[in-house]
């Protein structure tokens, strides 16, 4: 299964399903990631964590451990 | 009519802006109950009517502070009205919230922010279309540039007036049904204008529910199912996605886009170079050494700006002002223990903060900017790899950094650190770094160590280490630490910084700074003046020749059993050190002119000499366990004020300056051993003993299962 962390930079990708549960999956679709939604892989940080996406036309950042629980396709 | 309205909104959408321009000059900072976020209040400009700034934020879940917080203020403060502050340039992500503070059943206005921007850029919002399709008035407004608020006003003292609530949003059929079954479940128990608000939060599950309307959700839990496996997918998804779809369909209708610049926006070409792969981290590298070189750097290559400042400002207090008054009091008579009390209790003690004032101001202003552009957040995102390790945030080297200045800002720096936990932490172990006051000491130091050179890389690399270490450790106790927050940031896009706001926000916090030095220190400076001036039988005496009599001495002595195993001896020069160290709560470099007077009797000595004293009295590793102690314990009590700020109890500011002065004791006692036993210093079978035992307990606290981890993770509460 594709999830997010794997998306290589400069790509778009659409949301299949968050996995997860509790105030983590609640924050991730708080922010926009939501079903259906189509996400473009900016960046990623200089250190190599977390990356940088946007999402419904702004720019949000989250580490690789979060990016995970994204499954995309 | 006076009216109570609430203004509500994400963070980074202009919504501080616009609180300064309605409210003006009569705003009020207090404390949101129970938790550390400030609580501004203000009179909108022309009205009678109040205005609530309620914290910045993406949803109303239950699980940040400043989430529970706005939502308990829309329900039980009950205000007759809301502003919600909509970026337009980020619609879809800000609606989200609307689409949740249009359930609760209040009356509201949207203020359309930003829509300068949006001209600039080329495009066109159909506000009546908008306005329309979301049920609510909307008014487009610029709050930078104050266009159009006054029509804002209006709108909300209309609304409040006539009491007209926004008509809700309609969902899919069958998300309707359980929403129906949800407030029949609920009825009674929440309150009934905001009903429709608790239905989808008790089908999302929120955890808050629980306790107001226990079992409600088991009794809706076939309702539940069907929607689940209607969607195949969990009640919350299917609420988020469906309100996310309905901001889909608004925006579209009436949002359209001018096509954009292949190349991007100035804020993206911005962001490319500053948070570069490669080049983003020398680029924080350069901005930090730059902030350090104009606000903090004094050495070879010259003094910066806010060093000379401050010095200026030290000499004018410690030449002019002190003398000045000291004379002034002579002159007219004033009684001599008065007049002392006054210039070396005091003034001498205030002054010795206010100094830092010029500083800390070229300090804020720095820190402002890099704010206000939106290259604070950059800074978490580019440091997060490194910091997350030691559960801080990347956001706390900027407290940290800070804190090598003075502790003060340092720790109030930490505000805009989002996540409690990693703002709590920070607080607690930002005066481990050695502040511009502990520098006459680590001179001092220098000197009794017969010039050596590693006691200042030793004083800032062991206050690195014991961030690490403190990190690690306190993130275990969650009662002390807080809810860990998930890394899940906004990263704003680069803007100019608002004149005003950055000054308004200058201001404040060289406000807080001084306010902190003129109560607390003052408080404290007369506290050991006459401890250190009175007999026990109400005698007053000249500490210079007689400070062993004093109150402070006495002390002193007591405290000199808790550090005789550190090595500071049992003689009668031990209290000398004890009491030095409590001096060290009003300003730690106060140390050095206790030991001058107890040791020399002159507070004038330089600090070579006051080293060389100390030499005299203690073994080379009873110096460097002096040392330890005195960087790394309590910190002064202008810190310790600030601290409370940030944790917002006594009870954990207790704990937490516990915490420093027992870390500090077991690292002293570790250096004291090591140190000891390489240099060949004679130490006692009993030092090697509590050594171990503190190695022991040290790497226990380290290695120990954190009992949170999986909830950390997850971000939930735990207690």
């Amino acid at each position: 299964m594709a999830t997010l962390k794997e998306t290589t930079v400069g790509s778009t990708v659409k949301v299949r399903k968050i996995n997860g549960e509790g105030a983590l999956k609640r924050h991730i679709m708080d922010m926009g990631i939501t079903k259906g939604v189509e996400v473009y892989v900016r960046k990623v940080a200089p250190l190599g964590d977390p990356i940088e996406v946007t999402v419904r036309g702004y720019e949000l950042s989250l580490r690789k451990e979060y990016a995970e629980m994204i499954e995309v396709e | 009519m006076s009216f109570t309205i609430a203004l509500a909104g994400n963070p980074n959408c202009g919504k501080t802006t616009l609180f300064n321009a309605l409210t003006g000059s009569s705003q009020r900072v207090g404390n949101w109950p129970g938790v550390t976020i400030d609580k501004k209040v203000g009179r909108i400009k022309g009205t009678d009517s109040e205005l609530v700034d309620l914290p910045g934020i993406y949803s109303l879940s239950p699980y940040s502070p400043e989430e529970v917080v706005s939502r308990n203020f829309i329900i039980q403060d009950k205000p007759d009205a809301i502003i919600n502050i909509v970026d337009a340039t980020n619609l879809e992500r800000n609606m989200f919230l609307t689409l949740q503070l249009i359930d609760m059943g209040v009356p509201m206005v949207v203020a359309l922010n930003m829509m300068d921007e949006v001209k600039k850029n080329g495009d066109k919002i159909d506000v009546d279309c908008l306005s329309s399709s979301l049920g609510v008035p909307i008014v487009p407004i610029s709050a930078k540039s104050r266009d159009n608020v006054d029509a804002l006003v209006e709108q909300i003292e209309a609304a409040a007036r006539d009491g007209k609530v926004p008509r809700v949003m309609t969902y899919d059929q069958s998300i309707e049904d359980a929403e129906k079954a949800a407030e029949e479940a609920l009825r009674g128990k929440v309150p009934d204008n905001s009903i429709r608000f608790y239905a989808f939060k008790l089908l999302e599950d929120d955890t808050l529910l629980e306790e107001m309307a226990p079992g409600a959700r088991e009794s809706i839990s076939s309702e539940i199912d069907a929607l689940e496996k209607e969607y195949d997918d969990s009640a919350d998804s299917i609420i988020a996605d469906s309100r996310y779809s309905k901001i889909t369909e608004c925006v579209t209708g009436s949002y359209t886009k001018a096509p954009r610049d292949e190349r991007g926006t100035l804020s993206d070409r911005i962001d490319k170079i500053v948070t570069h792969r490669i080049l983003g981290l020398p680029i924080f590298a350069c901005i930090i050494a730059f902030v350090y070189f104009i606000a903090m750097y004094d050495g070879d290559w010259g003094t910066s700006p806010g060093a000379w400042a401050t010095g200026w400002l030290n000499d004018y207090i410690g030449d002019v002002i002190i003398p000045g008054v000291a004379d002034w009091c002579a002159e007219n008579g004033v009684n001599e223990v008065l007049t002392g009390l006054l210039c070396d209790g005091i003034l001498t003690g205030v002054g010795a903060v206010i100094g830092f004032l010029p500083q800390m101001i070229i300090l804020f202003t720095c820190l402002v900017i890099l704010e206000e552009i939106g290259y604070m957040a950059r800074v978490a995102f580019i440091m997060d790899r490194i910091f997350r390790h030691f559960n801080l945030s990347g956001k706390s080297f900027i407290p940290l950094l800070v804190g090598t200045g003075c502790g003060v800002p340092g720790v109030m720096a930490c505000r805009t650190i989002e996540s409690e936990a990693d703002r709590r932490i920070t607080a607690m172990t930002v005066t481990f770094m050695p502040c511009g006051a502990k520098l006459p000491v680590i001179a001092a130091i220098t000197a009794a160590l017969a010039g050596a050179w590693w006691v200042g890389v030793f004083a800032y690399f062991g206050g690195i280490v014991l961030v690490i270490i403190s990190g690690i450790i306190l993130k275990k106790f969650k009662h002390l630490a807080g809810k860990p927050a998930p890394f899940i940031m906004e990263l704003p896009p680069y803007h100019a910084p608002g004149l005003w706001t950055c000054l308004k926000s200058i201001f404040d916090r060289s406000w807080a700074f001084v306010k902190k030095a003129g109560t607390i220190i003052l408080l404290t400076a007369v506290l050991i003046w006459l401890l250190s001036h009175f007999t026990w039988s109400g005698q007053f005496i000249d500490p210079e020749s007689d400070m062993g009599e004093s109150i402070l001495a006495w002390i002193g002595g007591g405290l000199a059993y808790i550090f005789a195993p550190l090595g500071w001896g049992l003689g009668p020069d031990a209290w000398k050190l004890s009491s030095a160290t409590l001096t060290g709560l009003i300003a730690k470099e106060d140390l050095i002119g206790t030991l001058a007077i107890v040791l020399l009797g002159d507070p004038d000595m330089a600090e070579d000499e006051v080293g060389a004293a100390l030499a005299s009295i203690l073994t080379q590793s009873g110096i460097l366990s002096f040392f330890t102690f005195n960087m790394f314990c309590a910190p002064c009590f202008a810190a310790i004020g600030a601290i409370h700020r940030e944790l917002g109890s006594w009870k954990h500011t207790g704990i937490a300056v516990l915490y420093q002065c027992i870390l500090a004791y077991f690292v002293a006692m570790i250096v004291y051993v090591i140190y000891g036993a390489a240099i060949g210093d004679p130490l006692d079978w009993s030092s090697y003993f509590l050594c171990m035992v503190f190695v022991i307990i040290l790497v226990y606290l380290l290695i120990a299962k954190d009992p949170f981890r999986q909830l950390g993770k997850n971000g939930e509460v735990a207690e």
